[in-house]
């Protein structure tokens, strides 16, 4: 299966059902999308997990960089007050 | 194919219809078979488990026929008795279905060429005078669509690729093409089912497959290879050297241990 070098890594996004949304689940070698997206439907949804596949080539995809974690995340870890957990909600609001 | 009536497949001797149905049945089990072969032996885990997810698909339409083909047969047969205890002279699938798996360029030969005949039959048999076997084709249907997308996919990948996969399918499509000729060659058994309407005329079958084939290698740069006078009838229990060492293989665990379940 050495030959599979050659091909590029696709990501994986599956949609279970309609109105729901894509949610990463893994990837495929393929040699081009078209044959990435059979990848993943043959790899993927054997067992009725979704009705729609996107994928796209993993090196497309920008990342944020561990090593910044601390800039990136960690500021957010003592401001509670950006959830919405101190209102009073009232009666007659059902869903919110 | 006419709108005919159920009341005219009945009309049709059980045997003609048994050998009808064994013929597609068979054709499917034992290219399943082949397929199994290819497990943990693709070129890629991805094509592994594409490869296997069609021998599952052809698999479960053998199932369904041989077990509406032993009702009808009325003979006690089950699906089990008819996969595992026919031997080799009394299994009719085409004779093509059965040759070996060779390079991946030859399995998606043989599977190309299958595959757009059974599209072709199964997208008649929906409408077929035997309502079972019109809903069996109606599942299938779906199934094949996406087997042909598969193998097409690979045959174009192939044959418009290198210089080197170009010449050895090209070689393939002239080993296996002479095994097509079997697929067209109409019996009685042919002429009655089309006659019932429970199965399609087979010069239109022809026809059609023909076209599709052709769009395909177009595509694909191939070159169609000339038809021979060259005669397998696996649809007739005469077979190729092959089919014995697959049935061996196949049936082997009923055949040491009768009646053993898991």
């Amino acid at each position: 299966m050495s030959e599979t070098a050659d091909w590029p890594l696709y990501e994986i996004f599956i949609r279970a059902r309609g109105g729901l949304d894509h949610k990463h689940v893994g990837s495929v070698h393929a040699a081009d999308a078209t044959m990435a997206v059979e990848h993943a439907r043959d790899v993927y949804t054997r067992r009725l997990e979704g009705v729609s596949i996107w994928v796209v080539r993993s090196s497309d995809i920008v990342a944020s960089d561990p090593a910044e974690s601390d800039a990136l995340f960690e500021p957010a870890r003592d401001k509670i007050y950006r959830h919405p957990t101190f209102y009073d909600i009232p009666k007659e609001v059902e869903t919110l | 194919m006419s709108a005919l009536t159920p009341e005219a497949a009945a009309r049709v001797a059980p045997d003609v219809r048994v050998c009808h149905l064994l013929r597609i049945a068979d054709t499917s089990l034992v290219l399943a078979q082949r397929l199994g072969e290819w497990v943990g032996h693709a070129p890629a885990i991805e094509e592994d488990l594409g490869l296997a997810n069609t021998s599952l698909d052809l698999l479960g339409q053998a199932r369904l026929l041989l077990s509406h083909a032993g009702e009808l047969e009325g003979r006690g047969r089950d699906e089990d008795a008819l996969a595992f205890l026919r031997d080799e002279a009394d299994y009719v699938n085409a004779t093509l279905a059965e040759q070996l798996n060779g390079d991946f360029g030859d399995t998606i030969v043989r599977q190309f060429l299958l595959d757009a005949y059974q599209l072709e039959l199964y997208e008649r048999l929906v409408v077929s005078a035997d309502r079972r076997l019109a809903e069996i084709a109606a599942k299938a249907v779906k199934e094949t669509r996406y087997h042909l997308r598969f193998s097409s996919g690979w045959l174009v990948r192939l044959g418009d690729g290198t210089a080197e996969s170009h010449a050895r399918v090209q070689a393939s499509l002239d080993r296996l093409w002479p095994y097509t000729r079997e697929l067209f060659d109409a019996d009685s058994v042919d002429r009655e089912i089309a006659a019932a309407g429970i199965g399609p005329d087979v010069g239109v079958l022809a026809e059609a497959w023909s076209r599709r084939v052709d769009g395909v290698l177009q595509q694909a740069t191939l070159r169609r290879p000339a038809d021979t006078p060259f005669h397998w009838y696996g649809k007739r229990g005469q077979h190729s050297e092959h089919l014995g060492y697959l049935l061996a293989d196949l049936q082997y665990l009923q055949r040491a241990h009768p009646g053993a379940r898991w």
